[in-house]
């Protein structure tokens, strides 16, 4: 079980969060003409990194706010967490 | 006789109780402090049951987790558990236990012919044997192997035993409580660090229980129980005892499972049989020590044969002798420890030892006390079936491939040495990449992955000294990084034997003309042939030679095996172990039960069971209850001898010609404000949100990205920058994510917040041409004609002195209401309801009436909007807002989401008005095409109508808006049913909608 750092709670255990995919996916804007391809993309076209990746999670049975995780999918080491309005870069 | 082989003093065990067991029905007697194995070896009985692929006899090869052996079916208190080890399981008064693996019997074992047929089970038996003729495997292997096979029978009774779970967090955990878990844990926990230290075995000291040192000028046992004694008066230490750290896992999380009453007759009162821990430490020691590794020579795998550690563990532990007549094999000086114990109770060893000359401190006393040492011998063979009678032995030569002329000698069991092995599965799960250490030819913890430090035994240090001196270093390093305290133990003075190297020597070479059987893999009968026919086919992975031969892949996890099978592969690839590497160790280190893993989470849905307000009041009016996810909800009201079909059938036709109402309070709640909430619902739902007007509610539906419908509801407006929305029953948490996740990351420049009021208010719908006259009687102060309280309109009230909000939105396609009153207000509001519809006939519904009204009339719910439907599937198309963007709606232009004959909602009625047709049936066109016969589409809610009184369906059906007025078979090869049906609009009541508005 991962031990996510809320930055809003602090240190906590994976059970009390939900995973939300990748957290570099930017919802194309409201009313914006957009291609198939590009939609596609946001709809379904996912990489499944093997190492680094930005990822959200929900802390759904603290503060229930959405986070980013840093995070290695073949470590599971965490580098960093982030607020959603934080910045990635 | 009663416990010959016991002696008449020493030992641990309580001699002042007795305690009585049976094993296969057979009553023997042991004392409290006993493991069922040592109580069973002080009665002489060695034969326990049989090996898993030859049915072999089995004995008891170790004294405690490392048995690969004495696994027992336990009977206790009426309950049954399978795959128990009789070296670990504590013995208690009336225990049962009986053999595996035999049929049908220990002493007469059928399956012992695979034995004698045992060419044709090699290496890989799994994949090759048993696989001709075809219809052989149904008919002879497959009933033989399934009576023959299996570690014993899992209960299938519900287990009345009660598991818990628990979260802890330390600063220091230490797993194993011998010299070195004692040390660290003194150290750290003096040193102000919040410790837990766990010991697998009932006692605390591991081999200082067994071992002949000093320490501070206290035996080794006498100075790990004031150690012990101390750390339990500790405020920041917990210790356990029966507790195994079994996994170790992702961010230095560790698993214990703790057994509390295992050995006990019975558990006590209020508590558990089982704990299971989920540790979050900061620092993780290891301190588990080593076992012993076997030396593998002919038939070693008949009973009498063991560890020579667990020999002497019964003598100094258990008072218990494995033999009066014991040959000791050995390749180093922990041989001569135990045939020193032999010969201080009076029993005379023999020794072999595999070394030419060896010189050592304990060597010298060994031979001072006479005992009878033969070196450069080898055991070649153990002689006897059952039980061991004699050994051929041999002197074996100093490059040691040649044997010299086989003799036999009697004796009654032979205790081997083959060195030790670190247990290294803690520090392996936790990520470390082990190293082979070549002094003693075994792997120990490489660089630390996690927080985890091995000491000890486990990272191959075998002088106590040495163990002590790095166990206070680290641990007073660790705890002070953590508490900055500054609090150091100095090491107390170490007695202890100085000992000599071993021999490298693990396989006796087979004598010319002889092909005894060498097991490598006890308990899964893998011998050295296995794994060289394994080699000679051509696998070279040690990953691969384990799963084809099975070895190591028992239940005890090669805890005995995995090195020599190593050594052997290694030998013949003509390589060395390290680079053979070995396979990965995975948790659990030992079996769990099922029931510690699963704790309190049994039953229906593993979570707690929700109850709406009016529960209670439905209990006593005779509900029936149904799962609604986690909620209980009335399905119906039974009077009389009704069955469901006439329940639901009489409350539906009420609600058409009178009222009824239903507890609605499942119905998800959200409560939506801020100066930006109309603007959220215009992007969330697909129709126009910005206009409605307070006081007015609306219907609205939202969609995923991907354009496929997620859920419905009703959103009222209270005031101005607040809404009260309505989700399904089973959408609620997910629509609550989804609203979230837009606000906090997608639209944060909303000014909105959300927030679940699911629970906060009880609702009841009152549905029925009356409804209003019964409202009306309800809220006497309140206007709620048709134009005071219009169709999808909204007004506070009052309900006899409580404050209520009543919505005028429909499910049944009836005049209808949805009251809601804070929840704690449930109760009350349901009996006035009650008590004054009486006048108008009401009734209580629930909901099998429901569906049953909702189908009729053609409203979608979640067996429409199962996840695959888009609007248009369940006709919400004129719902779609052309005028706003909204979730989801740029998918809708996919081609398939516009296709022509794209699928689309139906009624179904069966053409003779009776048969019923089941819900997931087939909708095709010709009832007898060939198969596959292509679908056109299915049936996803059933009913029988009460407006029309015949059965009507739902169904998504292939273009199905130009189906209406076709005839077409329902199929159901499940119920096997074939119905004629024609298609017909989905709104089978009312298809204008005007009985809703009046
Ligand atoms: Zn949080």
């Amino acid at each position: 079980m991962l031990h996510i750092k809320c930055p809003h709670c602090g240190m906590r255990s994976q059970n009390e969060f939900s995973y939300g995919g990748d957290a570099t996916v930017k919802r194309p804007e409201l009313g914006k003409e957009i291609s198939d391809q590009d939609w596609d993309n946001f709809v379904y076209n996912r990489k499944s990194l093997r190492g680094k990746h930005l990822e959200l999670w929900q802390h759904l049975s603290g503060c229930r706010q959405w986070i980013k995780v840093e995070r290695d999918t073949a470590t599971h080491e965490i580098f960093r967490t982030l607020k959603a309005n934080e910045d990635n870069s | 006789m009663d416990q010959n082989f016991r002696l008449s003093d020493g030992g641990l065990i309580n001699r002042d109780k007795k305690l009585s067991f049976k094993f296969n029905n057979k009553t023997y007697y042991g004392y409290e402090g006993d493991t069922l194995a040592s109580a069973l070896i002080a009665n002489g009985v060695h034969l326990i049951g049989r090996s898993f692929k030859y049915h072999r006899p089995r004995g008891f090869f170790g004294a405690g987790v490392d048995e690969p052996y004495a696994m027992v079916q336990l009977y206790r208190n009426g309950e049954t558990e399978p795959n128990i080890k009789a070296t670990e399981q504590e013995l208690f008064e009336g225990l049962e236990a009986t053999s595996v693996n035999c049929w049908p019997s220990v002493n007469f074992d059928i399956g012992a012919i695979n034995n004698f047929l045992k060419i044709f089970l090699p290496a890989g038996f799994y994949y090759k044997t048993f696989m001709w003729p075809k219809s052989f495997w149904y008919k002879v292997y497959e009933p033989f192997i399934r009576k023959a096979a299996g570690l014993g029978v899992a209960s299938i009774k519900h287990d009345k035993e009660r598991y818990e779970h628990k979260y802890e967090y330390c600063d220091l955990l230490i797993a194993g409580s011998g010299p070195s878990g004692l040390a660290s844990a003194y150290a750290a926990a003096k040193n102000g660090a919040r410790v837990i230290l766990a010991e697998d075995k009932a006692r605390f000291g591991g081999t200082l229980l067994t071992s002949e040192v000093n320490i501070g000028n206290k035996s080794g046992k006498e100075w790990a129980e004031g150690i012990i004694a101390e750390l339990k008066e500790m405020p920041n230490v917990t210790v356990k005892n029966r507790s195994q750290v079994f996994g170790y896992y992702d961010h230095n999380m560790l698993v214990m499972s703790e057994r509390i009453s295992d050995h006990l007759s019975k558990t006590k009162k209020f508590h558990p049989k089982q704990r299971l821990w989920y540790i979050r430490a900061k620092e993780v020691l290891i301190s588990s020590g080593s076992i012993e590794r076997p030396i593998v020579f002919g038939n070693n795998d008949t009973p009498g044969v063991m560890l020579s550690s667990a020999a002497k563990e019964y003598l100094k532990v258990y008072g218990v002798l494995v033999g009066r007549n014991p040959l000791i094999f050995t390749n180093n000086d922990s041989g001569y420890e135990t045939a020193i114990e032999f010969k201080k109770n009076g029993v005379d060893p023999t020794i072999l030892d595999t070394r030419k000359d060896p010189q050592s401190e304990i060597i010298n006393e060994a031979k001072n006390l006479g005992i009878n040492i033969k070196f450069s011998y080898v055991v070649v063979a153990a002689q006897g079936y059952k039980k061991v009678k004699s050994a051929d032995i041999a002197k074996i030569s100093d490059d040691k491939e040649q044997l010299g002329s086989v003799e036999n000698i009697k004796c009654d069991c032979i205790c081997v040495s083959g060195f030790w092995t670190p247990t290294i599965h803690l520090a392996s799960q936790s990520g470390n990449k082990t190293k082979f250490n070549e002094e003693i030819d075994a792997f120990v913890p490489g660089t630390s992955k996690q927080n985890e430090t091995t000491l000890g035994a486990a990272n191959g240090s075998y002088t106590l000294e040495e163990t002590l001196k790095n166990s206070f270093e680290t641990a007073y390093d660790l705890s002070k990084k953590i508490t900055n305290n500054d609090n150091k133990i100095s090491l107390p003075n170490v007695v202890e034997k100085k000992s000599t190297t071993h021999d490298k020597f693990w396989c006796v070479p087979l004598p010319k003309g002889k092909n005894y059987k060498r097991f490598l893999d006890f308990q899964n009968d893998v011998a050295v042939s296995d794994i060289e026919i394994a080699l000679k086919e051509g696998y070279r992975s040690i990953e691969h030679v384990k799963r084809y031969t099975t070895l190591g892949m028992a239940t005890d996890q090669g805890k005995t095996s995995n090195l020599n099978g190593l050594q052997l592969v290694s030998n013949i690839e003509n390589k060395v172990v390290p680079n053979v590497g070995h396979t990965t160790f995975r948790p659990p280190y030992t079996p769990v039960s099922i029931g510690a893993i699963v704790g309190r989470e049994v039953g229906k849905h593993s979570k707690p069971t929700r109850k709406s307000p009016m529960h209670k009041w439905h209990e006593q009016n005779n509900a029936i209850f149904v799962d609604a996810g986690v909620w209980l909800r009335p399905r119906y009201y039974k009077q009389g001898n009704e069955n469901l079909f006439e329940a639901s059938k009489r409350e539906a036709k009420n609600v058409r010609t009178n009222v009824g109402v239903c507890d609605v309070t499942t119905l998800g709640k959200i409560d939506i404000k801020g100066p930006d909430a109309a603007e959220l619902l215009n992007r969330v739902y697909t129709n126009a949100w910005l206009k409605l007007p307070v006081g007015k509610a609306r219907y609205g539906v939202m969609l995923r990205e991907d354009g496929i419908v997620m859920d419905d509801g009703t959103t009222t407006r209270i005031s101005e920058n607040h809404y009260h929305m309505t989700t399904t029953t089973a959408q609620a948490a997910n629509v609550l994510s989804h609203l979230e996740y837009y606000l906090q990351l997608v639209w944060p420049e909303l000014n909105v917040n959300v927030v679940s009021t699911t629970e906060q208010w009880a609702g009841a719908a009152v549905a029925g041409p009356k409804s209003r006259d019964l409202l009306q009687k309800l809220f006497p102060k309140s206007d709620v004609s048709n134009e005071g309280l219009p169709f999808m309109g909204f007004i506070e009230g009052d309900l006899f002195g409580v404050k209520a909000r009543i919505f005028r939105i429909s499910f049944s396609g009836e005049l209808a209401y949805e009251v809601n009153v804070e929840s704690d207000n449930g109760h009350f509001m349901w009996e006035k309801i009650m008590e004054v519809g009486q006048e108008f006939k009401i009734q209580p519904y629930g909901t099998e009436a429901l569906s049953t009204l909702r189908i009729e009339m053609g409203h979608v719910a979640g067996s429409e909007l199962d996840g695959r439907t888009i609007p248009y599937d369940n006709s919400l198309e004129g719902l779609l807002s052309k005028k706003k963007d909204f979730i989801g709606k740029r998918s809708l232009t996919r081609k398939a989401f516009i296709a022509e004959d794209r699928q689309k909602i139906v009624g179904v009625v069966p053409l003779d008005k009776k048969t019923s047709i089941p819900e997931g049936s087939h909708l095709v066109k010709d009832s007898n095409a060939p198969l596959p016969n292509p679908k056109l589409g299915y049936i996803s809610a059933s009913c029988w109508s009460v407006e029309h009184n015949n059965p009507f369906s739902l169904a998504i059906l292939k273009n199905g808006k130009n189906m209406i007025g076709e005839k077409l078979f329902v199929m159901s090869p499940l119920k096997n049913k074939v119905i004629p049906v024609e298609i017909v609009s989905s709104h089978y009541v009312d298809p204008k909608g005007e009985r809703v508005r009046s």
